[in-house]
């Protein structure tokens, strides 16, 4: 029985991974929106390197945040959409381990390349050199949080019809302590300060997101199915 | 509680209180009102301006109040199915987003000729902005999803999710605004304040209270009625 299931919770996961990277998938707009999206501020701001350096850990967060938060609304929509999910319902994993696997395929599949590709955008940014590793560090640790209360925002929204616009609504202002604490933890390492506290809250809330997202997801999820 | 469940039993009851509940706003809004405006001095620092704060403080606390209204209607309503339950968090969100939009703008006013602008990202403003968008957030789900009962539990998911996150979110921006800001911020400390302002303060409070359950019984039989006017149609057409 563990074995079928642990074998349901990995096709589940790398399904939906393949998906995300397969054409049209959200993987690869993710991706091209942080990067273009980051390139605004430049211009928006002005090119003068210190103040570039001042926002780029806020700039590089927000838009990180942005880029996960439109990749959201596709999350379980397609599988409602199709039938797919009734019958994902139904395995032996049942509806929270189904939300687990795909929480985590949305991290792995969308949100780690943004992680990957933040230093590039860093140095386009010109963030001075000891906040590169604070800020991998704070998106490795916040951004799972984000995935998890994104997913409570797509689940319950899944049979809403454009469904984005309320979806943010509904997500950011719960994004609003993990961008503070990673925010603060960068900022602090910039300043030659150490970042450990913030870190630390930052990595709470992500548990706490762990915590509460999946059963809530699952709850939402019955809803719509019912 | 579920003999309320019957919407003929609330209504009776409803109609019950809100005679009560209209005389004790009546005399609360007239005394405080009073009290507020004219009988208490003026602040030795902040002058007339401080009358703001009759206004706003006790928005503040509804906003706060009004948002446990809806937390614990959805979680009754997620828990136990209370058939009302629903219908309760409906009716109180949008009188809660109205207080605390009320705690917003008088606290700008507030702000401009005390600390000389409208907008300050102070930790309380911060967070009372947050649970503004919270309010938003549970409202419009109600009306982006079109079955009356679907709408009312996703809402309730939300608003218990959100209820979890307020400290988190409360406690984050307090942490932030002492990192990004000196405390320069001239405040009323709660307990230290005088007895010629509390009373003004706790009377109006009292109003504030009144009168949220007026509108909020209001809009609950609002809520009953159109159900049952919609009940009626679909018995009409089918019979």
């Amino acid at each position: 029985m563990t074995t079928s299931m642990s074998g349901i919770f990995l096709g589940l996961f790398r399904r939906d991974v393949r998906l995300a990277w397969s054409q049209g998938g959200t993987g690869t707009m993710a991706l091209s929106f942080f990067l273009i999206a980051v390139t605004l501020f430049p211009f928006g701001v002005g090119p003068e390197p210190q103040v570039l350096a001042r926002i780029a850990p806020g700039v590089i967060w927000v838009v990180a945040l942005l880029a996960c938060l439109i990749s959201l609304d596709r999350m379980y929509q397609a599988d409602f959409e199709d039938g797919s999910l009734d019958d994902l319902a139904l395995s032996p994993l049942g509806l929270t381990g189904v939300v687990a696997a795909k929480t985590l395929a949305h991290w792995v599949s969308t949100v780690l390349p943004l992680v990957v590709a933040s230093p590039l955008l860093g140095m386009l940014m010109n963030l001075p050199a000891n906040g590169y590793g604070t800020l991998l560090l704070s998106l490795l640790l916040g951004t799972p949080a984000l995935s998890l209360i994104g997913s409570v925002g797509a689940a319950l929204t899944v049979s809403v019809r454009r469904g984005g616009v309320l979806l943010s609504l509904l997500v950011l202002p719960l994004y609003v302590p993990t961008l503070i604490f990673a925010v603060g933890a960068v900022d602090a390492s910039v300043g030659l300060i150490d970042p450990a506290q913030p870190l630390a809250l930052l990595a709470a809330v992500t548990l706490a997101a762990l915590v509460v997202g999946p059963f809530a997801s699952a709850a939402a999820l019955r809803l719509s199915l019912e | 509680m579920h003999r309320f469940a019957n919407p003929a039993e609330f209504n009776r009851l409803a109609d019950r209180i809100l005679p009560w509940a209209k005389l004790v706003l009546l005399v609360t809004l007239g005394a405080g009102l009073y009290l507020a405006l004219f009988a208490s001095p003026a602040d030795y620092q902040q002058g007339q301006s401080v009358r703001i704060m009759y206004v706003h403080v006790p928005a503040a606390w509804m906003a706060m109040f009004t948002y446990m209204v809806v937390a614990g209607a959805s979680f009754t309503a997620i828990v136990w199915r209370h058939p009302l339950a629903l219908l309760a968090g409906k009716a109180a969100a949008p009188i809660g987003a109205v207080f605390t939009a009320l705690a917003l703008i008088t606290g700008s006013l507030w702000g401009k000729p005390m600390w000389g602008t409208f907008w300050e990202w102070d930790g309380r403003m911060t967070s009372v902005l947050v649970l503004f968008f919270l309010y938003l957030g549970y409202m419009a789900i109600w009306r982006g999803i079109d079955e009356e009962d679907k709408a009312g539990r996703a809402a309730s998911i939300l608003a218990l999710v959100g209820v979890i996150n307020i400290p988190i979110i409360k406690f984050s921006v307090d942490w932030w605004n002492t990192l990004h800001q000196p405390a320069s911020v001239i405040r009323l400390d709660g307990p230290t304040i005088h007895n010629d302002m509390l009373w003004p303060l706790l009377i109006l409070a009292l109003a504030y209270k009144a009168y949220f359950v007026i509108v909020f019984l209001w809009r609950m039989k609002l809520e009953i009625n159109r159900r049952k006017l919609s009940v009626l149609r679909m018995a009409r057409v089918s019979g």
